[in-house]
């Protein structure tokens, strides 16, 4: 089965800026993928780059099979886009820009548009320049999940939203991704991606430096301990151990996941009186890559 | 904390946001104003040349565009100076009053910088306040240059009690439409409104004017246009009419503060009020979206070009009367086949031409204001082709024009129909008006070549519709030679009715104006879509 987005090796400059150097992405058909990356990482390039609206400067990119580039126009009836910023025709209200969106990708499911914004509980009638970003951001959701499409390309999509509207969000993608649809979100919610997203793409500095599952990330990373001991014990000789902080006989600190068992046999050695070891949140694993990323700007 | 603190960082602020912007609005009218008036003595080297130049002005066709001539028979340099140019001047100014109060009243508060602003400690009335300073500011400056630039030319009887005085009756009519910007962008939510309405009352100011000058005895008075000019620079040298203004202005600027106070921030006096919840079937492609986008402001447009033609229909009729009274002037006019009637409608079709460009390349640029604010990427992320979206809006653009053309034509030939008992002048003026499309088409080319190619400058189109403002006013009385004329798409176009059709010129007006429409949209499959 061909891949809802493939790409290769994509590389973008603007001017002497590299915004994205040479980036992999994969995304299966039918998969829900979390885009994830600081801001400035070249998320939102990539995005745009898929979406046939900057050129590739080289690298393949290829959409549910076709060019992303060449074959944009007939693509873009079988994908539906929403920006992070939603910005409006401030004349129109929102019920026409939800119809006019919705009538250039090829037709108006009525009901389905209906429920939307029932379910957004947005009101269709207020001009667009009257609508707060959360208002914005509800108009081009109905519009992108209303269409009967392959592929969801959301950017940062629930910017604004209330923790209300992002449940009816993350429930309305879990239908899509039930009924086949591949999704591609990028977002700062980790949470959201955390509950989501079958698999996760990390970007820095213009590359994907991690992809995979939750799971496999997880497992490539560091666990945190929280241990009570005996006697108190040094273990910052021990090789893969981070971050340690002693306070009387109780220690703290992050192993990388291959040397667990030496550090454990040490704390043992201690006598080990409680412990609690945690895999790393995405929230950490994310953290790590932002903090690795500002050391090297 | 006061209604005004603050006022001082909020100045900074906008002189620092306009530190290129005033300076080139000041700079341009400035050199333009003083290169003026320093061509007039090597034009008109001797009195008799001056006098001819009296007798070729002295019209109501003129009067009305430029303002009522002055003195007593003698056509000074400086009465040159006051005549010609201080109304066309003065409207600069009033525009750049404008712009300046409502960028950085409604236009900051529409885009939600105003929000950041006033939530530090700044009292209410000082952005807006601010926004008023730097406009009188920029009027002052203004003044003094013309003082300075005029002055300074040393050209007999152009007097530096004069200089002063024009540059503070044009600094006086920038002060007053300052203040009605100040108002306009309290009432509306959305600055192009603001604008929009001010400008509106600038047109009114520049029609009452004209009127009261060509033929309602005193009108004038009730515009500060009229007042401007009643000063009479060079010649009597009264600056008694500028009170008038800046009593007007500071009523105005009372006015804004008491408007400003009653209402929250980010609203408007005027409301809007609720539309339709699904969009109607016009809604469906990229032409029914650059028609609902812009439909008000052409709309607009075509009313007031029509009304402009309109007001200048009856000048035609008097025009031709007046000179049969004279007969001694016939001599000064232009040795061709033509009445006088034909002469007047041909210059009056040709600054109509123009004007009719400006709708029409608004509504290119229009592009490029969807693809900053974001709003076009969305669009094109849908089965919308570049090409689809670009040429729906060249082809409302070039409709536009069309008719705004017609409008303006008709609106001429409707009031020379009926003020000179001739309804052929309906079909003649509507015909004249819409030879110059094909002009209006390169304006529209220009832009929508630019767009393709070099989307950043493509404000650079303005400048075919400057030159030819620039052209048709001082064209020949600065003798310009024809190569530096024909830069402008207008000067191609025969000038119906005065002299014969000629369709060579249009045929390749078209062909040029499709080549660029055409090279535009190679351009934009080509090149990436920006992005604020």
């Amino acid at each position: 089965m061909t891949r809802a987005v493939e790409v290769r090796d994509l590389v973008k400059t603007f001017g002497r800026t590299r915004a994205v150097d040479g980036a992999d992405l994969d995304v299966a058909p039918g998969e829900i993928h979390g885009f994830l990356g600081p801001n400035g990482a070249g998320k939102s390039t990539t995005i745009r780059v898929l979406l046939g609206l900057l050129r590739a400067d080289s690298g393949t990119v290829r959409v549910l099979g076709a060019d992303a580039w060449h074959d944009a126009v007939a693509l873009h009836r079988r994908l539906a886009y929403v920006p992070g910023d939603v910005s409006l025709w401030p004349n129109l209200t929102g019920g026409e820009a939800i119809d006019l969106l919705s009538r250039l990708r090829g037709g108006v499911d009525r009901t389905r548009r209906d429920e939307l914004v029932e379910r957004f509980a947005l009101d269709p009638s207020k001009k667009c320049r009257t609508y707060s970003k959360g208002n914005r951001q509800k108009v081009a959701l109905v519009a992108a999940l209303a269409a009967d499409v392959e592929l969801l390309v959301l950017d940062e999509p629930t910017s604004g939203l209330d923790p209300l509207m992002e449940a009816v969000f993350a429930e309305l993608v879990t239908e899509a991704g039930a009924a086949g649809r591949a999704v591609l979100l990028s977002s700062h919610t980790l949470a959201q991606v955390e509950k989501l997203c079958d698999r996760i793409s990390i970007i820095r500095d213009g590359v994907v430096v991690e992809s995979g599952t939750l799971a496999a990330m997880r497992h490539l990373t560091r666990t945190s301990l929280d241990a009570v001991t005996a006697s108190p014990v040094d273990l910052t000789p021990l090789p893969g151990v981070h971050d340690v902080t002693v306070d009387g006989e109780r220690v703290r600190c992050s192993v990388d996941t291959e040397h667990l068992d030496a550090v454990v046999g040490a704390l043992h050695a201690a006598g080990l009186r409680s412990l609690v070891a945690q895999p790393p949140t995405l929230e950490e694993l994310f953290l790590r890559h932002y903090a690795t990323a500002e050391a090297r700007s | 904390m006061s209604a005004t603190t603050g006022l001082g960082e909020l100045v900074r602020l906008a002189l620092r946001r306009d530190r290129v912007r005033l300076p080139g609005w000041i700079g341009s009218i400035v050199a333009a104003t003083a290169g003026t008036a320093a061509s007039f003595p090597t034009t008109y080297p001797d009195a008799q040349a001056r006098l001819g130049a009296l007798m070729t002005i002295d019209n109501p066709g003129t009067t009305a565009l430029v303002g009522p001539l002055y003195g007593e028979g003698d056509y000074t340099y400086g009465i040159m100076v006051g005549h010609q140019l201080l109304g066309m001047v003065a409207v600069v100014a009033a525009l750049m009053s404008i712009f300046t109060v409502v960028r950085h009243t409604r236009a900051e508060e529409e885009s939600g910088r105003a929000e950041l602003v006033r939530a530090a400690p700044v009292g209410r009335t000082a952005p807006a306040l601010a926004a008023l300073l730097v406009a009188v500011g920029a009027n002052l400056v203004l003044a003094a240059g013309l003082t300075l630039a005029l002055g300074g030319l040393g050209i007999e009887t152009v007097t530096w009690r004069g200089s002063a005085l024009f540059g503070a009756a044009v600094g006086a009519v920038g002060l007053v439409l300052a203040g009605v910007a100040s108002v306009t962008a309290q009432l509306t939510e959305h600055a192009r409104a603001a604008s929009s309405m001010a400008g509106l009352v600038l047109a009114a100011a520049f029609v009452v004017r004209a009127t009261g000058d060509v033929s309602v005895e005193g009108l004038s008075w009730a515009s500060p246009i009229g007042w401007a000019q009643a000063t009479e620079p060079f010649y009597a040298d009264d600056g008694a009419p500028l009170a008038l203004a800046l009593g007007l202005a500071v009523v105005l600027l009372a006015g804004a503060v008491v408007l400003g106070r009653r209402r929250d921030l980010g609203s408007g006096l005027l409301t809007a009020r609720p539309g339709p919840a699904r969009a109607g079937s016009a809604l469906s492609g990229p032409f029914g979206l650059a028609w609902r986008t812009s439909r008000g402001s052409l709309v607009g447009w075509t009313l007031g070009v029509f009304f402009f033609g309109l007001f200048y229909g009856p000048i035609l009729s008097e025009s031709s009367t007046f000179l049969d009274n004279v007969p001694v002037l016939e001599e000064f006019v232009p040795d061709v086949e033509a009445s006088v009637a034909e002469l007047f409608a041909a210059m009056i079709i040709a600054v109509v031409a123009i004007i009719c460009a400006i709708p029409a390349l608004q509504t290119v640029l229009r592009l490029r204001t969807e693809e900053t604010s974001g709003r076009a990427g969305p669009l094109l992320a849908t089965a919308l082709s570049r090409t689809r979206w670009a040429l729906a809006n060249h082809v409302l653009a070039l409709l536009a024009g069309a008719v705004v053309l017609t409008a303006g034509g008709l609106g001429l030939g409707l009031g020379a129909a009926w003020s000179m008992d001739e309804p052929s002048w309906v079909g003649t003026a509507t015909g004249a008006a819409l030879a110059y499309l094909p002009a209006v088409a390169v304006v529209v080319g220009l832009g929508a070549l630019l767009h393709g190619w070099v989307p950043r400058a493509v404000g650079a189109a303005w400048l075919l519709v400057v030159v030819g403002f620039f052209f048709s006013y001082f064209g020949e009385l600065l003798d310009l030679p024809q190569a530096v004329l024909d830069v402008s798409p207008f000067t191609h176009v025969s000038q119906q009715p005065a002299v014969a059709f000629e369709a060579a010129p249009l045929a390749w007006l078209s062909l040029v104006a499709l080549l660029a429409i055409g090279l535009g949209l190679v351009g934009l499959r080509r090149r990436d879509l920006l992005d604020a």
